[in-house]
């Protein structure tokens, strides 16, 4: 066990939110087709607000804090909050477009010690990136971003995600990554919207699409291993707990709102009517996510997937029940082994069973963020 | 052997989890955890005091070690953390307090 990991499982066992992810506005410059926000200021906390926040978070024991939006940089005080949140000694991890990256900001960046700019590229192709993002000239200053924050010495990753639209320009921003020597992660899955409007799915990879991802040995490393079905689960699998959310980590909007994770919206309290401490530990939601095993899992429970599925508590929630399976997920499980999901054998014996029940399509793929696929040029974390 | 001042850099995350301090350096990603004695001298290291009375009053009087053996785990620990960058060592009094956000 790596290091990190032995702390992430430190964390859980004394159940400390070592991870917040913390998105300061929902304003964006940009205004992507597949994007899960809607991009209005319905109120977002002050300046002050924020740095109580952050300070109750250190307190509380966060770590890695994740920046982002919305469009961080929208926020004027985006670097006093940043500063602020440096001065408390988070890890700071800052997602971004780039778009309002100059050098300034990058060197702004590397002197406050953020350790990493996550920035989103969809294809090397200015048709294609500047499509999706609505903003003309927008890779362009992307990539610019890119190259001043990796002039700065700053660890910078590329995250692409995948819709019908940019699929096949995968490995051309693969290839950009590379090129301006930063790590690349991929994501597979189109969310819904936060308030769940399920539009944006129709903007999912086929099935076929999301095969080749899961068989590419260049995203996957070994492919047979990957791919390989699963193995039979044991009590350890049935004891587990499906992901982070609410257990070592959770989810702050603009707002104030807690959830368990930035793909889970259930409301678990207000840091603007309470402790940040208090909703941890005290909120009726986060502790019912908490409580959930593997084992209680009604359908999932009896899938031969259960034990290696990336199966999202958050995006099963969205689809209306956060015990039961997620049809994303089921679909990756799927193209990645051959082998159907319970909750898919059950469809299709529902089907079979009587006229009066109609086979549900299901969505052409799947993917959760937890599980982007990720792609090292560089090194990864060097533990010591 | 010449006195050494040691002081934290500013390009660190660090917090306590259960009793160890987990710091990564933002320049390399390098991720430690620091056991009880070594979180004592981390934060006691202000740039002022010498290494060698971080020694004396943080380690020995507290964590009942002798001297000799406490000063030679303290040399290892600060080489160490120096070398990736995490802890700034010098042999006169480290001044720039820049690098200090904070004792957590
Ligand atoms: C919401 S953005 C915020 C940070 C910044 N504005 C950016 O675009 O990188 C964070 C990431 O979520 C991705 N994203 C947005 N909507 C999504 C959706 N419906 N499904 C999956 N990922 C989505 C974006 O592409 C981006 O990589
Ligand atoms: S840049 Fe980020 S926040 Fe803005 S619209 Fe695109 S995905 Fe959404
Ligand atoms: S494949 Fe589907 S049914 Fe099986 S564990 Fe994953 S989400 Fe649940």
């Amino acid at each position: 066990m790596s290091l990190l990991a032995e702390m992430n499982q430190k964390a859980l066992d004394l159940g400390l939110p070592i991870s917040v992810h913390f998105d300061i506005t929902y304003r964006c410059n940009e205004r992507c087709v597949h994007c899960y926000l809607d991009h209005d200021d319905h109120g977002e906390m002050t300046t002050a607000e924020i740095v109580d926040v952050l300070e109750q978070l250190a307190d509380a024991g966060v770590f890695f804090l994740s920046l982002s939006g919305g469009e961080v940089l929208m926020r004027r005080d985006f670097f006093e909050i940043v500063e602020r949140a440096r001065q408390l000694l988070f890890n700071v991890k800052v997602k971004t477009n780039g778009v309002m990256i100059r050098e300034k900001e990058a060197a702004r960046l590397r002197q406050l010690g953020v350790e990493q700019i996550q920035i989103s590229v969809y294809s090397h192709r200015p048709e294609v990136h500047d499509a999706i993002t609505k903003l003309p000239g927008s890779l362009k200053r992307t990539v610019q971003a890119i190259r001043f924050l990796k002039s700065q010495g700053l660890k910078v990753t590329i995250a692409n995600v995948l819709m019908a639209g940019n699929f096949s320009d995968n490995t051309g921003v693969m290839a950009l990554a590379k090129d301006l020597g930063v790590l690349y992660t991929l994501d597979p899955t189109i969310t819904p919207k936060m308030d769940g409007d399920t539009s944006i799915i129709a903007l999912r990879i086929p099935g076929s699409d999301l095969k080749q991802v899961f068989h590419n040995q260049e995203l996957v490393g070994n492919v047979e291993e990957f791919c390989a079905p699963p193995p039979a689960p044991g009590e350890d699998v049935m004891d587990g707990v499906p992901c982070s959310a609410g257990h070592t980590a959770c989810y702050i909007s603009p707002y104030g709102d807690v959830f368990p994770c930035v793909q889970f919206p259930l409301p678990s309290g207000n840091v603007r009517r309470q402790k940040f401490l208090d909703i941890w530990r005290h909120s009726p939601e986060l502790n019912e996510v908490r409580s959930i095993r593997a084992r209680d899992l009604p359908t999932c429970s009896t899938c031969a997937h259960v034990g290696t599925c990336t199966r999202c508590p958050g995006l099963a929630y969205m689809e209306g029940n956060m015990r039961g399976p997620s049809t994303a997920d089921c679909e990756k499980s799927f193209q990645r082994t051959g082998i159907p999901s319970a909750n898919m054998l059950k469809r299709t014996r529902a089907a079979s069973a009587g006229p009066l029940i109609q086979i549900q399509s299901l969505p052409n793929s799947v993917q959760n963020h937890n599980v982007a696929l990720n792609v090292a040029l560089e090194e990864n974390f060097l533990t010591v | 052997m010449a006195e050494k001042y040691i002081s934290r850099s500013s390009a660190i995350a660090a917090r306590m989890l259960g009793g160890e301090m987990m710091v990564m350096s933002a320049v390399d990603s390098t991720f430690f955890t620091l056991n009880e004695v070594a979180s004592a001298i981390w934060q006691a290291a202000d740039g002022r005091t010498p290494l060698s009375e971080i020694v004396a009053s943080k380690i020995c009087r507290e964590f009942d070690v002798d001297r000799e053996r406490a000063q030679r785990g303290a040399d290892r620990f600060v080489d160490e953390l120096s070398q990736h960058g995490i802890l700034l060592v010098s042999e006169q009094p480290i001044m720039d307090f820049s690098s200090s956000p904070g004792n957590q």
